[in-house]
């Protein structure tokens, strides 16, 4: 089982490099951009086909080691 | 009394934390590799600058859980001095042995220069040898210096005088011109709320002797080693 997950800064937190690339964007003529958020994709494949556990596992994968909760929130597709 | 510089791969400014206390107090020091599991007799431990297991993932995320870095933990908690500087801040602050988290500098530069800091508490074992508002002339190097935490962190930071050190001008005003790199309030360094442990982004090792241009940072280790002879903060680890 693969796990999809993204990772990116909180809402509440600047994200400098999303104001840089929304300028850079800006400067190009695309006048219609509101905003710009960067973060991480991880493909994390698992060898157990229970969802369940998958999720179990991905959720404390993030907690511990992908994701650090006090700049970042995170979600994830299993497939 | 006697220091320990942990050393991880990636770490670069290990032998200058290693020669201050050494060839400049004159005192004991000792590389610790990182995965060593046990830290004996130290009497502070300094966790240095430099890239850690190369920053990836982010920084200082991957150091945290190198096998020394339990007994460091474990270290901090029973009271030991632990002082973070750069990268050293950013695995402390990965470790959860210090609140809040780095970003990105503002400018997305990595920022090397001498920068300015004012002293903002005396009360701890890392600036007992300095005055409230002294004005610290000491170098940064960093790209993730953008110190984050929340408005709630920040209150208990400022109600417990865990702010440390704050950017400022050279005549110790905290101006936004003079943070170099967007931290929140100008902050610098902060300790733990038991004041053991420090992460600092300035290099006081890179600014303890006078052929370094300046030797305001060697007030830091003085302070360390003055707090240890006065027994406050000895430390027998595990």
């Amino acid at each position: 089982m693969k796990a999809k997950i993204y990772v990116t800064l909180k809402k509440s937190v600047l994200d400098p490099q999303g104001v840089t690339v929304k300028h850079a964007l800006e400067s190009l003529g695309y006048k219609g951009v509101e905003d710009v958020r960067l973060g991480k994709y991880f493909e994390v494949t698992l060898e157990t086909k229970d969802k369940k556990k998958a999720a179990k596992e991905i959720e404390q994968m993030c907690h511990k080691l992908l994701v650090n909760p006090v700049i970042e929130a995170f979600k994830y597709d299993l497939e | 009394m006697k220091f320990g510089v942990i050393r991880f791969p990636g770490s670069n400014c290990d032998q200058d934390c290693y020669h201050v206390p050494a060839a400049v107090l004159g005192e004991k020091a000792e590389y610790i590799w990182h995965k060593e599991e046990k830290i004996h007799h130290y009497d502070c431990i300094i966790v240095p600058g430099g890239f850690s297991y190369g920053d990836y993932l982010r920084t200082g995320a991957i150091a945290r859980f190198s096998p020394v870095m339990k007994s460091v933990v474990e270290y901090a908690k029973g009271g030991g001095l632990v002082i973070g500087i750069c990268n050293g801040f950013q695995i402390l602050l990965e470790s959860g042995l210090l609140p809040g988290a780095m970003l990105r500098n503002r400018t997305l530069k990595f920022v090397c220069k001498y920068v300015d800091i004012r002293v903002e508490n005396v009360e701890t074992p890392f600036t007992g040898e300095l005055s409230h508002g002294d004005v610290l002339h000491i170098p940064v190097a960093h790209g993730e210096g953008n110190y984050y935490c929340d408005a709630q962190t920040l209150a208990d930071l400022k109600k417990h005088k865990q702010i440390v050190f704050t950017y400022c001008d050279r005549f110790g005003k905290v101006t936004g011109e003079a943070n170099p790199n967007g931290s929140l309030d100008n902050i610098a360094g902060i300790c733990n709320r038991k004041g053991n442990v420090l992460g600092m982004m300035p290099h006081p090792e890179r600014a303890s002797e006078t052929c370094m241009g300046s030797t305001d940072g060697r007030a830091i280790f003085e302070s360390i080693r003055a707090a240890v002879k006065n027994g406050t903060f000895r430390m027998a680890c595990t």
